[in-house]
């Protein structure tokens, strides 16, 4: 009966059915296929990304939860802890940009508030094919929408995160969603199935057949049959969710339950045999008391559903009433479904037969781990041979082109439309480096950042999995706040290929080296393969989402020069780096180069001085140099407030100009400073052997950059503002 | 005083105007269960913002046929003080406590920004600490914030005072271009002919700390507390 078209429908090979045969000691049926091809899936697995996860430091004092749960969770003191985890909704998302980025939202939110947290805050990272390209206008569109729809609704703030654009997307836009959520400490709940004869409740949305096989879709390559995968894309209904999240949240702060589970990817089956399997209990459940809202449904189709919005409540027995009344309050429903059990099996019944008989066990922990091979890609030594475009000498006019490249300039067309104040704690509008939010009734707040760039990850993993980290604590420390986890989502192409396998293994290394040196834990996280279409994969794209503790708020300057003649210093040193920068890219279209290369050990002493310069309100504003380079950075330093405050610079650098300009070195922030505070912040910087220098001063109505006295940027900054501001507006108003 | 907040399924600024209440203005605050039928002796009622019933039909459609909205009617026609924010507001003109309706925004988005409101009218119990003409910074979140109503009621409200806040710019100028979401007459906020009925489509209670961008919201809350603290005597 189950025959290799069957398998393969399934995204099994026949080793892998083999192994099913021999760990259940039968042939499985239908849905117990269906089951294990859910389970086994990459997406649930992590069967090819195992291996090379086990690289990244998980540990350290503050850690209360590390990966391998819903979210992972920081102890960030008075009682309380932070909960957060970053997922990719990208396959979904392309099929229905607006259903799939929504309950991308959706699923995230679940697994924070299924902790025991309240989310507090929303941050999306999103990559899609260049703007010029009619086809992913409506691609972005919907994604923006469905991300706000969702968010707004449920008013959970979406206080940041980041858009690039290259053309690698243009097929698999990325779509990553970041939730942090805030729970008291004494009130963390876990996916348990404990106690025999406890009942298993679901709550939540009526199961339908939308989303059968999300899981595994999410685990192929996309190839010319993109519509007929549009039914299993996900519809989201936040108003449903902010029920539950209200409803959880009640019978959890009154600790009613023993352990509770979401239903995301896998649903049901994913959500029983976990919780079982982390009790190391059985479970059954009767598929007869599920609710449904389609008529007919079968075992298999209940078992894989992936309908939004439900999860899986285990209550102490004498507790049951007293959950259901609250459930009826929010107008939910807590049904009864099934038990806890001795043994370590799940069985599920339907219309009185046993429908599936396994050990939890083998869907949950025997996936087999593959150690796939690896294989450095043709291009990599070739792409380093840059031959640098010939210098023009136009860079005043380089500098405005280039504030307008759409993964540069102002994204204030998309985060108004996201709900971005609502719970009162968001510090600074999106927009900032990184997202800062108050700790309602302390001094302290949170900030958070997701950083990644895939052209250097593409350019050489390594280093980009490094500067990927950096760049993230290099924001954070902006913000006056030092990092205390990570969470990461790995968005890669095919890994039976073994050149993606091979990046994988590189930016992991990278990403590893950086947490350690810095002495952050990853907490978890989420892994996308196959971001694959028609044969194409992306760029490598890490996405890292660092969450960072600021102390005191009173001290924190906001992004931006604050008013004339403060002193500006440069902090680290410019190198004649312009490989993999976005200058090359948006004005050469050249993807070449070595990226910028990074030194962890001096990149961490910088965030240190940023911190301590900050704790002692030596300085008006900070603004790290990253995408752009130095030009663009100080450009943006004019931005924040109105009047508009512009500068003027000279340098002395012997390298090239637009190197100079537009180069991407790494651990260089540009700081403000009153003159006032000048040999407090010199003393400090030769106490620490910290490179920075006067470079000149806030003022004026221009941006003026001279290189050996002879000006090479002169805007006003008025001009440079317009063309930032309005670049990405006028895309989508002038359709 | 005591303030009330009306919670819906869907409510999701119910929290932020308590603690606006609470916390900042140290004024007694409860939470309002819609499926009851008790006001708790409230000095005046807050219908807050949110997405009631998921604003699935249209915005507060729904919310208007809750248990607890009956209550709030009489409270109302009783002379009551009422301020309806948001969703709120979108509410008080489905239940019909105050006239006209909400069209989506005029480029037919969800905008969060701040705006700034010109004070029209500040003989009322929710603006009487400010000054007319007067320039405040408040957030707007919405995606219904477009007020519309026929003619003859826009030359009513007008003549009334009934036109509390108006969309203007930074120097009070009120400007087409500053009516972010294309209201009739820049109409931010709209009260009842009798003047205890307010709804406004900006986030007061966003408002309330230096620290978020803005305390104008502040203005609002306490003018009510000057007013209940006078009437009430």
């Amino acid at each position: 009966m189950i025959d290799k078209k069957l398998l393969k429908e399934h995204n099994l090979t026949e080793e892998e059915y083999r192994e099913i045969v021999k760990l259940i000691g039968k042939d499985p049926n239908i849905t117990e296929l269906g089951i294990f091809s859910l389970m086994w899936s990459e997406h649930c697995s992590y069967k090819s990304s195992k291996k090379h996860l086990m690289k990244l430091p998980v540990t350290g004092k503050n850690v209360i939860q590390g990966p391998g749960e819903n979210a992972g969770i920081i102890d960030i003191g008075e009682g309380k802890a932070a909960v957060f985890k970053i997922e990719s909704h990208n396959h979904p998302s392309f099929i229905e940009p607006y259903q799939g980025a929504a309950t991308g939202v959706g699923g995230i939110l679940r697994d924070i508030f299924t902790m025991g947290a309240r989310p507090i805050a929303l941050l999306d990272s999103l990559r899609f094919g260049p703007l010029s390209n009619p086809r992913n206008k409506p691609v972005m569109e919907g994604v923006v929408s469905g991300i706000a729809g969702y968010g707004n609704s449920i008013g959970v703030p979406t206080s940041g995160g980041e858009i690039y654009f290259n053309e690698c997307y243009s097929l698999n836009p990325i779509v990553n969603v970041f939730c942090l959520g805030i729970a008291d400490k004494e009130k963390i709940f876990y996916a348990k199935a404990e106690g025999t004869g406890n009942p298993v409740l679901y709550v939540g949305s009526k199961t339908g057949r939308d989303g059968i096989h999300g899981a595994t879709m999410a685990s192929a390559e996309f190839g010319e049959d993109l519509e007929q995968k549009r039914p299993n894309v996900q519809v989201g209904d936040p108003f449903k969710e902010k029920l539950l999240l209200e409803a959880c949240l009640e019978v959890m702060g009154k600790k009613l339950i023993v352990g509770i589970q979401d239903m995301g990817a896998a649903g049901l089956t994913c959500s029983t045999s976990e919780m079982a399997s982390n009790s190391r209990s059985g479970i059954e459940i009767d598929l007869d008391h599920v609710p449904q809202r389609e008529k007919d449904m079968t075992p298999y189709e209940i078992m894989l559903s992936e309908s939004q919005e439900r999860m899986l409540i285990v209550a102490e027995k004498d507790k049951v009433k007293e959950v259901q009344k609250i459930f009826a309050k929010w107008d939910l429903d807590a049904v009864m479904i099934g038990k806890v059990t001795d043994g370590d099996r799940l069985k599920v019944t339907f219309e009185g037969k046993m429908v599936v008989d396994i050990p939890v066990d083998s869907i949950v922990h025997s996936c087999p781990i593959y150690d796939r091979p690896c294989k450095q890609p043709a291009y990599i030594p070739s792409i380093y041979d840059i031959g640098l475009p010939p210098i023009k000498k136009e860079y005043s006019k380089d500098l405005i082109t280039l504030l307008t490249s759409p993964s540069l300039a102002n994204k204030e067309w998309v985060y108004r439309q996201y709900d971005h104040m609502i719970q009162t704690n968001t510090v600074f509008l999106p927009g900032t480096g990184a997202s800062v939010l108050k700790l309602k009734g302390t001094d302290r707040a949170l900030a958070i950042t997701c950083d990644g760039n895939s052209l250097y990850t593409f350019l050489d993993p390594k280093t980009g999995g490094k500067i990927a980290v950096a760049e993230a604590c290099r924001n954070l420390a902006c913000a006056g706040a030092r990092p205390v986890g990570v969470t990461n989502c790995l968005n890669f192409g095919n890994p039976e290929k073994p050149e993606i396998m091979w990046q994988f293994k590189e930016t992991i290394e990278g990403i590893a080296s950086a947490c350690e040196t810095f002495d952050i834990p990853v907490t978890g996280g989420n892994v996308s393969f196959y971001n694959d279409t028609e044969g194409e994969s992306i760029h490598p794209t890490p996405v890292l989402g660092i969450v960072g503790i600021i102390d005191d708020l009173s001290k924190i300057p906001s992004p931006g020069f604050k008013k004339e003649g403060d002193i500006l210093f440069l902090l680290g040193e410019n190198k004649e780096e312009l490989g993999g920068s976005e200058y090359l890219k948006f004005l050469f279209n050249m993807e070449k180069g070595r990226p910028p290369q990074i030194d962890l050990e001096f990149e961490k002493r910088t965030h240190d001085f940023c911190l301590k310069v900050i704790s002692q309100s030596l300085i008006t504003s900070a603004q790290d140099i990253s995408e752009g380079g130095m030009a663009v950075a100080l450009a943006e330093s004019c931005f924040f407030q109105k009047p508009l405050t512009g500068f003027s610079v000279d340098l002395y650098d012997k390298i090239r100009t637009d190197a100079l300009l537009f180069g991407e070195t790494q651990s260089r922030f540009i700081l403000t400073v009153d003159p006032s505070h000048l040999e407090v912040l010199q003393t400090i910087a030769s106490d620490h052997e910290i490179p920075i220098r006067i470079i000149g001063k806030t003022g004026g109505k221009k941006m003026i950059i001279r290189q050996h006295g002879k000006k090479i940027i002169d805007v006003p900054v008025e001009n440079a503002y317009s063309a930032w501001k309005n670049a990405i507006q006028g895309i989508f108003e002038t359709q | 005083m005591k303030f009330g907040i009306v919670v819906f399924p869907g409510s999701n600024c119910d929290h932020d105007t308590y603690f606006a209440l609470k916390d900042d203005l140290q004024q007694d605050t409860v939470f309002l269960w819609h499926k009851d039928h008790d006001l708790q002796n409230v000095d005046c009622v807050v219908l807050p913002g949110g997405f009631s019933y998921g604003d699935y039909l249209r915005s507060g459609a729904i919310a208007r046929f809750s248990p607890l909205m009956k209550e709030v009617v009489e409270f109302a026609d009783k002379g009551g003080i009422v301020l309806g924010i948001c969703n709120g507001f979108q509410v008080l003109l489905e239940i019909g406590l105050l006239p006209g309706a909400m069209l989506r925004n005029k480029d037919l988005k969800f905008l969060c920004q701040h705006v700034y409101l010109s004070l029209s009218n500040t003989n009322t119990p929710f603006s009487n600490l400010g000054h007319t003409g007067q320039v405040l910074k408040i957030p707007i979140a919405h995606f219904d914030g477009n007020y519309f109503a026929p003619p003859d009621v826009i030359q009513e409200a007008k003549q009334n005072g009934q036109i509390v806040f108006r969309y203007c710019d930074v120097t009070g100028q009120i400007t087409e271009e500053a009516n972010v979401n294309g209201s009739m007459e820049n109409i931010a906020g709209l009260m009842n002919k009798k003047g205890n009925v307010l709804g406004m489509m900006p986030h007061p209670e966003r408002a309330s700390e230096i620290l978020l961008g803005s305390d104008d919201g502040k203005i609002i809350f306490q003018s009510i507390v000057k007013w209940l603290t006078q009437h009430n005597t």
